[in-house]
Order: structure tokens, then sequence, then C-alpha cells
């Protein structure tokens, strides 16, 4: 399958004065999992809304599932499956009672109702505990049960923002996990977002978003190979000194981030006994390894994913879910 | 993966689906979502015991005190009829007033706790919700109002099967048009706050003034007119009345207790007709409402 189920063209949101999203283009194929990935604020949340039809944009044109999100948006909503970002399942009723819910107001034909719900809730592992109020669940058996529910009414495109959001590293894998299965069983075209590097990287394809616009899209290892080469990072006690025998002697630039010095070079392997040779300053630490998606972003934007406010404000938004559920 | 798993073919993009019936749709949303307040309703059996305790309160408590001293009043039929009897179908209808503006706030509930969008992002038409929601909140506060019919025997109230099969369509009426009233409150509300504000600023004002607790009759001019502006008095009115006839008084005695306009005294199919209007044009504003917002 390689048709497009996802096309974007030009999508701009305005708020008053600022511009969420400064005109993006996307296209998504039928059976990829594509990854839209930035910092908080990127406009990520804001793309997702105009494609799941929540917000409409204030330029730009977008079909899902061969429909306008513009004209019918009701069309583009019966074919697509979301799980939103917060919480949004009934606590009081079980697992089983959200799915026919769910059932019922999309319009699941009474037939294979039950069968279906049967099906997703075998598919997420959550058989066992489909008779439990949903409160008693934890947060990834919540996480598993949207998912299931968004895939009910056999939607073509699975929209996810930020699916693994304050879930444990264990949790998150196990989510993973469960796409994987879900595309290679369904062949179901996953589209989600988030702002964890180390996930993207399950992704077939990458958008990386910052300030509202697309800045690099492709595989995770094409926009790896964007770095060229390995990455060397080196601290010293006379850092002026080595950076500047480095580009004198090496014809390498290093950029200094916090007292530490990192270099892109083509291979690594070959450079390091170099750098530790030829250096007249003291050479105090060396590291060598792949380019990761961080280092594409630093490369990209001039700036790291700032995953430290990130991780405030999520801690902040976890309390508020706590106290109140609530979004925003 | 084992072989043995049935792989079920992903829908091709672009694929005509069969075309679903909008308004199949829209009875099937109306449906699950009547039926999952009914649900939420049954499994919260704790609610359902604590709401008996005010109504009892207020009978016991209120209507004994208030009994003793107002025995042989005039306006009670000179001692036929005593005041807790008077205020027993006033307290079934404080029930459906309560329970109906409770009812109603769930949907605040569901946008604090996500599930309302869950419902509002569905391929569903919105006056579904808003319907759905209604009808929801009209059950449990009938129900929760016809369940104090348990507490006859105790405040000296006969009841006949006639009585109660009456009180059944009338409850239900009361309880739609309070329902409705709370469904479009709360369609357009935002926070809790706006909840309090609800219940200290209308429902119990509402309460106070509808007749439950005294007659509408010889009241001042300014709290007559507040009274016939509220529409919990249209509701509790042919209560009493259904009531107050089992109990051997002459209808005159009971025409001076219940609501009047200009003097006339209101027959129950006009209260009943004011009340299923006033419900429908509360349910339009509700679904109004429930469009507008995003």
């Amino acid at each position: 399958m390689a048709e497009t189920v996802i096309q974007a063209h030009g999508l701009v949101k305005r708020y008053g004065e600022l511009e969420a999203v400064r005109g993006i283009d996307l296209e998504v194929k039928g059976g990829e999992i594509f990854g839209f990935l930035g910092p908080n604020g990127a406009g990520k949340s804001t793309t997702i809304s105009i494609l799941c039809t929540l917000l409409t944009p204030t330029a730009g044109t977008a079909r899902v599932a061969g429909i306008d999100v513009m004209h019918d948006p009701a069309g583009v909503r019966q074919r697509i499956g979301l799980v939103f970002q917060d919480p949004s399942v009934d606590g009081e009723l079980t697992g089983r009672e959200n799915l026919e819910f769910h059932a019922f107001i999309y319009s699941v034909p009474a037939a294979v109702r039950r069968q279906r719900i049967d099906e997703m809730l075998e598919l997420l592992q959550l058989t066992d505990r489909a008779g439990s109020q949903v409160r008693t669940y934890s947060g990834g058996m919540k996480r598993r049960l949207e998912i299931a529910r968004g895939m009910l009414h056999e939607p073509e495109v699975l929209f996810l923002d930020e699916p693994t959001l304050g879930l444990d590293p264990q949790t998150r894998q196990s989510i993973w996990n469960h796409l994987n299965e879900l595309r290679a069983r369904k062949g179901i075209t996953i589209f989600m977002t988030t702002h964890y590097m180390d996930e993207a990287e399950y992704c077939d394809r990458i958008a990386i978003i910052d300030r509202g616009k697309i800045v690099a899209l492709g595989t995770p290892d094409q926009l790896k190979a964007m770095v060229g080469g390995d990455v060397v990072t080196m601290t010293s006690s006379q850092p002026d000194a080595a950076v500047r025998e480095i580009t004198e002697l090496l014809g390498v630039t290093p950029s200094r981030e916090n007292g530490t010095l990192r270099m892109e070079v083509a291979d690594g392997k070959a450079f390091v006994p170099r750098l530790v040779r030829e250096l007249m300053a003291p050479v105090d630490t060396v590291t060598l390894r792949r380019p990761s998606l961080d280092d594409v972003f630093v490369k990209l934007t001039g700036h790291a994913i700032r995953d430290e406010e990130a991780g405030t404000k999520d801690q902040m938004r976890m309390m508020g879910r706590a106290w109140m559920g609530r979004r925003r | 993966m084992s072989a043995e798993v049935a792989v079920t073919p992903a829908v091709p993009s672009g694929v005509q689906r069969a075309p679903v019936d909008t308004r199949l749709a829209s009875l099937r949303a109306i449906y699950i979502i009547w039926y999952r307040d009914i649900l939420r309703f049954w499994r919260d059996r704790w609610r359902l015991v604590a709401s008996l305790t005010q109504p009892l309160l207020f009978l016991v408590v209120f209507g004994s005190g208030l009994s003793s001293s107002l025995q042989g009043s005039a306006s009670f039929g000179a001692g036929r009829l005593s005041y807790i009897q008077f205020m027993y179908p006033g307290i079934i209808g404080m029930a459906i007033l309560f329970s109906a503006i409770f009812g109603a706030m769930s949907i605040v509930w569901d946008r604090e706790f996500g599930f309302l969008k869950e419902v509002l992002v569905a391929p569903i038409d919105r006056s579904a919700v808003a319907i759905g929601k209604a009808l929801g909140g009209t059950t449990q506060a009938m129900i929760q109002g016809l369940i104090l019919l348990v507490l006859a025997p105790f405040v000296g109230v006969k009841l006949s099967l006639l009585t109660v099969l009456t009180m059944i369509p009338l409850a239900a009426v009361m309880a739609f048009g309070l329902s409705s009233l709370g469904v479009a409150l709360a369609s357009s509300m935002k926070s809790m706050q706006g909840f309090q504000v609800v219940i200290n600023f209308l429902m119990m004002p509402m309460f106070f003034l509808s007749g439950a607790l005294f007659p509408l009759s010889g009241l001042p001019g300014w709290m007559a007119v507040l009274t016939r502006i509220d529409p919990a008095s249209y509701g509790i009115d042919p209560l009493r009345r259904v009531v107050l006839s089992e109990s051997g008084l002459p209808s005159a005695v009971i025409d001076k207790l219940g609501l009047t306009i200009n003097g006339q005294v209101l027959p129950i199919p006009v209260e009943v007709g004011i009340m299923l209007a006033f419900g429908i044009v509360m349910l339009a504003i509700a679904v109004i409402s429930f469009k507008r917002r995003d």
C-alpha cells in the first residue's frame, strides 16, 4: 500500500498575533508510522488537531483518508481513530463498557460489535481486566484502552498525541510494541506526536518541527546522516587551547556546550587516536558515538530540545491532572 | 504471532464505506449516552441512599416541627390536613429538582475529566449529545422523586394505585423540564466554579420559591411574581393536587393551596403543557450551545 493517506499543504494556524503553525506541508503513505517530533509549543498538537478536524486552519488545505478536513469533518472523523494527550476514558465504567459506548457513537454495526471489542481487548491485552472499572487501571492500561477504543471503528489512520507522555519507560516500550503489532495486523497508518527523541526512532519517517515549521523530514537514518558521521565529545582543563589546536591541526571546528567540546567527524574511530596524540592541551575525557536524533535537532535548530523545561512542564501537567484531570 | 491468528485486512484508503444513516446514528448515540448515565447512576448506590437523607431530613425535622405549630391553621383545611402532608409532594418535587440539576451537571464533570471530548469528536450530531444527556437526567430525577413514594405511610399520606400511576408521567415531565434547564446551563459552563453559582443562585431560590414548602397564595406581590416565574412551581403543583385528592379534602380547599394566575386555578394539563414547553425550549438552547462550541 503506497497511496497517500494524509496530505497537508501550506497549513497555517494563527491565534491573534501568535503564529502556532507557519506553513506545514507533508504527505503520509498508507501503513506508515509517521512521527511528529519537536519540543513543547512547536506546533505539534495544533497540527494534529487540524488533521483531526478539531481545529480549522487559518490557511492551507489537508486531506485525510481521501477526504478534505474542511469540507467533511464528520467523514474524516468516521475514518480516523484518536488518542488524546490527556485521558478521556470514563473511570466509572468498565473497560468493556467504555468500548461499547464508543462502538455505539461510531455506528459500529451490531453484528460485529462484540467480536471487534473482544478482538481489540485481546490485542491490547486487556481481556482479563475488561470487567473492572477503569479507575482501577494503571496509566499504561488506560492508554491501551484508549488505543483499543480508537481502533474499534476500523479507522484508516490512528492519530496519537503524545501517547506515552507521563508513562514509565517500560510502559512506553509496551505501548510501542502494541502499536507495531497493530500496524502489522491491521495495516493501519499511524500518525503520532512526541517530544521524546528516543521514541522517534521507532517511526518509519519523522518530521522535525520547530517554531511552527518542519525543519527536516525523512527516515531516522536519513536524518541522522544529516549530522555527517560520528559525534565526538571531549573535555579539557584548557578548553580554549584545545579549541584552537583542534581547529588548526585537525581541521574541525568544535562547538562548546557547558564546558564540553563537541564535533562531528566523518570517521570517529580514526579521529579519536589523532585527537589524543596530536593535542598539546590536556584531554581529560573523550566519547565517541553514533549521532542521535538529539544531535539532528541541535544541528538543525541550533538549540537542544529543552527536555528539562519540558520535564517541569509535564510534571506540572501531571500534577494538574492528578488534581482535576484537566487540560491546559 | 501464530499462524492461526486471523488477519483482518485494513480498509484501503478511499474505498467507499457503507453510508451511515445519520438519523439512526443519532438515535443510537442518544441511547448510549442515556444508558451510560443510568449505568453510572445504578453503580453509584451510595448516592442513591445519600440522596434520600435530605428529603427525609426535611420531612422529619422541618415537617414535624412546623406541623405542630401550624396545627389547625385555616389554610390547611382547619386541621384536616397536616403540614407534613402538605409538604410531602413538595419534597418529592425537591428531589426531582435537585437531582435534575445535579444530573445535568455531570456534563461539567465529564469536561473536567476529559470524557466529553470523546463524545464531542464522534461523528454524530451534537443535538444527540444534548438530548441523550437531558433524557439521562430525566430518568434519574424521576427515579429519585418517585422513590420517595415509599415514605407515604410514614407521613400519613394514603396513595392509591391510580395516584401512583398518575404521578409517574407528572414526575417525568417535571424531571424533563428541569433536566433540560440543567443541560442548557451546563453546556456552556467551563468549570466547577460555575456549578456552585448555579446551585446557590438558581437551584436554591427555585426550590424556595416553588411552593414546595408553603402555599403560593396570599404572598406579597413581588414574591408572587417570582413564584410564578419559577418553572419548578408548575411541576410541584400538579404533584400536590394528585396527592391531596386522596386526602378527602374538599376541592375548594385544595384549589386554595394551589397555583393560581390572576386568581384563576390552573388545570393540571395546562401546567404540564407549560413544563413541557419550558423543557423543549431549554433543550433547544442546549442543542444550539453544544453545536456552537469546539
